[in-house]
């Protein structure tokens, strides 16, 4: 169940309160989030569009504890983020967070294999345990043949399936996915969505998800709209897709 | 460990860059060793002295000589277990190059005195009975292939002895107790020099080296010989031998200050090389890093991973040194006697691998600092 209004229950996993972002150019203060408040239960699958500016991204990094609040609070499971010193944070992202990028962001000097063990070097798995790890992963993401692939050697769907799997393999708390197919063609797009809807119906899986793409935003429970830092507007599944129907006739 | 893959796999990014910035250490090595090899070479003697042995010259110089009445006199001093004398011969084997020290030497107490320098009991008794034999360092045996029984002809410029050649038999060689002992020279007996020479040179020596019961008592005895002198026609000073040998070195030229020089200049420059490189390997792959501290790296790891690979570039640069331990000696045979013989120290070759560290953690250390404060927003952004 998706709030914005700040009356959720006391037991949503990620509950946002008044948050506040500016950022300082010059001599003019920036207001790119305000008085912001959410709560996303576990489960849920959250779409956020907007114009380019209207703050999705920057919601994104500080939900994901890639960034500080000016003012407000983020609580995660329980933790509050906002507080976490630096290096707290930088262990609470390692246990909590998996992140989808647009670029995908692999090391292109490392395989498909080795990409998706990064997270777990951080843990105290044993080699044998790891490779267990990954093979799930990537099995997950239907690439368990490609484990010595370097990401050139894979095509732009492929590669981010390996970023996918990067961002289960630690079993996070939640994914962020930052316009997870922004660089996709339709095609593609449209298998990486087919997953990351699977990771949410079949995994339980907590995933907040930036795009532009109201066909991709169709895939989520709820989307929501930001515009100059604000939520504005709040659709479900059912009124996007009403939306777009009536996008396409007219 | 679990980590070193990351490490390696980020070093091979650019193999050419890589081998070039390791090749840099290399050389940078290379030279390093062979600097510290020839500081060694000129500072050996002061290093390989015995504590126990003092040396006395004529006040005005080492080219002045020294009555040989004073052996005698010097060896009642209280403290003095043994004396022997020793001449300059500066003579020429074929050829001004084939330089090597040729010394006029005291039969009787030249092995107690030395007693480093090691000739077989049998050889020794050979040469003593040989007014014309001569005990030759094994390197300058082996420089010119001589055998025990050759027979080498040596004219020498000074005494007045221009143009007379002088023939002797080797008798026997010595090999020094340690690998840097000097063996080099050549002996060769007192009284077949002293029928030689000028009347006016026949009761003069070059310099005195004492052995004393004592090291200790080593100020007391050689201001006793020199006092012993003073006021008379052949003033003396007396040092100890590593005092001497450092004085010798010294007629070089500041060797040690040159070799310093050029050495400092040697590294600051790989630093500011191995720096720049790091810096542009760091900033290529911002993105990379900000992934990384995305997914969970701290920032000391972060620290870690890039001051590893700028160590473990300058470690891979320490085959400069393995090839200067294999290339130093040839060189040093082929030089041999106008050099004392050159080989890599294992001192020099851990300052060597400790300078490497040093330059590799200095190159490394800002780049890394500016990885590990690197904002992941920013670096996110940076494509």
């Amino acid at each position: 169940m998706i709030r914005v209004d700040g009356n959720g229950a006391a037991g949503s996993l990620i509950q946002v309160r008044g948050l506040d972002k500016t950022y300082r150019r010059g001599n003019e203060d920036i207001d790119v989030l305000q008085g912001l408040n959410l709560d996303v239960d576990k489960g849920d699958f959250v779409a956020f569009m907007g114009p380019s500016g209207s703050g999705k991204t920057t919601l994104l990094n500080l939900m994901g504890g890639l960034d500080v609040p000016t003012r407000g609070t983020i609580s995660v499971a329980g933790d509050e983020i906002t507080h976490m010193s630096r290096g707290k944070l930088t262990d609470w992202r390692a246990r909590h967070v998996g992140f989808i990028f647009q670029m995908y962001n692999l090391i292109p000097v490392l395989t498909a294999f080795q990409n998706v063990e990064l997270p777990l070097l951080l843990t105290k798995l044993s080699k044998a345990e790891r490779r267990k790890h990954v093979e799930v992963a990537l099995s997950i993401v239907g690439l368990g043949e490609r484990l010595h692939h370097y990401p050139r050697q894979l095509s732009g769907g492929q590669e981010q399936r390996v970023a996918i799997a990067r961002a289960i393999v630690a079993d996070p708390t939640f994914l962020l996915c930052d316009e997870p197919t922004g660089d996709l063609d339709r095609k593609s797009a449209d298998g990486v969505m087919e997953l990351i809807r699977r990771l949410v119906n079949e995994h339980g899986k907590t995933v907040l998800m930036v795009t532009h793409d109201p066909l991709v935003a169709l895939q989520a429970n709820t989307t929501l709209h930001l515009d100059k830092g604000v939520l504005v507007g709040r659709v479900s599944q059912r009124e996007a897709l009403h939306e777009i129907q009536q996008t396409h006739s007219g | 460990m679990k980590f070193s893959r990351l490490i390696l796999a980020n070093l091979f990014r650019k193999k050419t860059r890589l081998i070039l910035t390791i090749g840099s250490f290399a050389v940078a090595l290379f030279l390093f060793a062979l600097l510290g090899v020839v500081n060694d070479a000129f500072s050996r003697g002061a290093d390989v002295v015995s504590a126990d042995r003092l040396v006395t010259i004529n006040r005005t110089s080492i080219i002045n000589t020294i009555p040989l009445s004073y052996r005698d006199e010097i060896l009642r001093i209280p403290g003095v277990k043994y004396i022997t004398h020793n001449n300059w011969f500066g003579g020429v084997y074929q050829d001004p190059k084939n330089f090597f020290p040729q010394f006029v030497i005291d039969p009787e107490n030249q092995r107690q005195v030395f007693p480093e320098l090691i000739v077989p009991d049998d050889q020794w008794n050979t040469f003593l009975k040989d007014r014309q034999g001569a005990i030759v360092g094994a390197a300058t045996m082996l420089r010119f292939g001589w055998k025990i029984g050759d027979r080498i002809p040596i004219t020498t410029t000074i005494y007045g002895l221009a143009g007379k050649p002088f023939e002797f038999n080797i008798d026997g060689v010595y090999h020094g107790e340690k690998p840097e002992d000097d063996e080099t020279q050549f002996w060769f007996q007192w009284e077949y020099f002293k029928e030689s020479v000028p009347n006016s040179i026949q009761g003069q020596v070059g310099w005195y080296v004492v052995r004393m019961a004592n090291p200790d008592d080593a100020p007391r005895i050689a201001k006793a010989i020199d006092n012993m002198y003073m006021n008379s026609p052949y003033e003396t000073k007396t040092e100890t031998e590593s005092a001497f040998a450092q004085g010798w070195v010294k007629q070089f030229g500041n060797i040690k200050f040159l070799i310093l020089s050029i050495g400092t200049v040697v590294f600051f420059t790989l630093l500011l090389v191995t720096g720049n490189t790091m810096a542009i390997s760091v900033r290529e792959r911002t993105n990379e890093l900000g992934v990384l501290k995305a997914i969970g790296f701290s920032d000391r790891i972060v620290l870690g991973f890039v001051l590893s690979e700028s160590i473990v570039i300058a470690l891979a640069g320490c085959v400069g040194l393995l090839l200067a331990v294999v290339c130093i000696p040839m060189v040093g045979r082929a030089l041999a006697g106008l050099l004392p013989p050159l080989f890599v120290t294992a001192k020099t070759l851990a300052y060597g691998v400790i300078a490497a560290i040093a330059v590799g953690f200095a190159s490394g250390i800002l780049p890394a600092y500016g990885a590990m404060r690197l904002s992941v927003v920013s670096a996110l952004r940076r494509v």
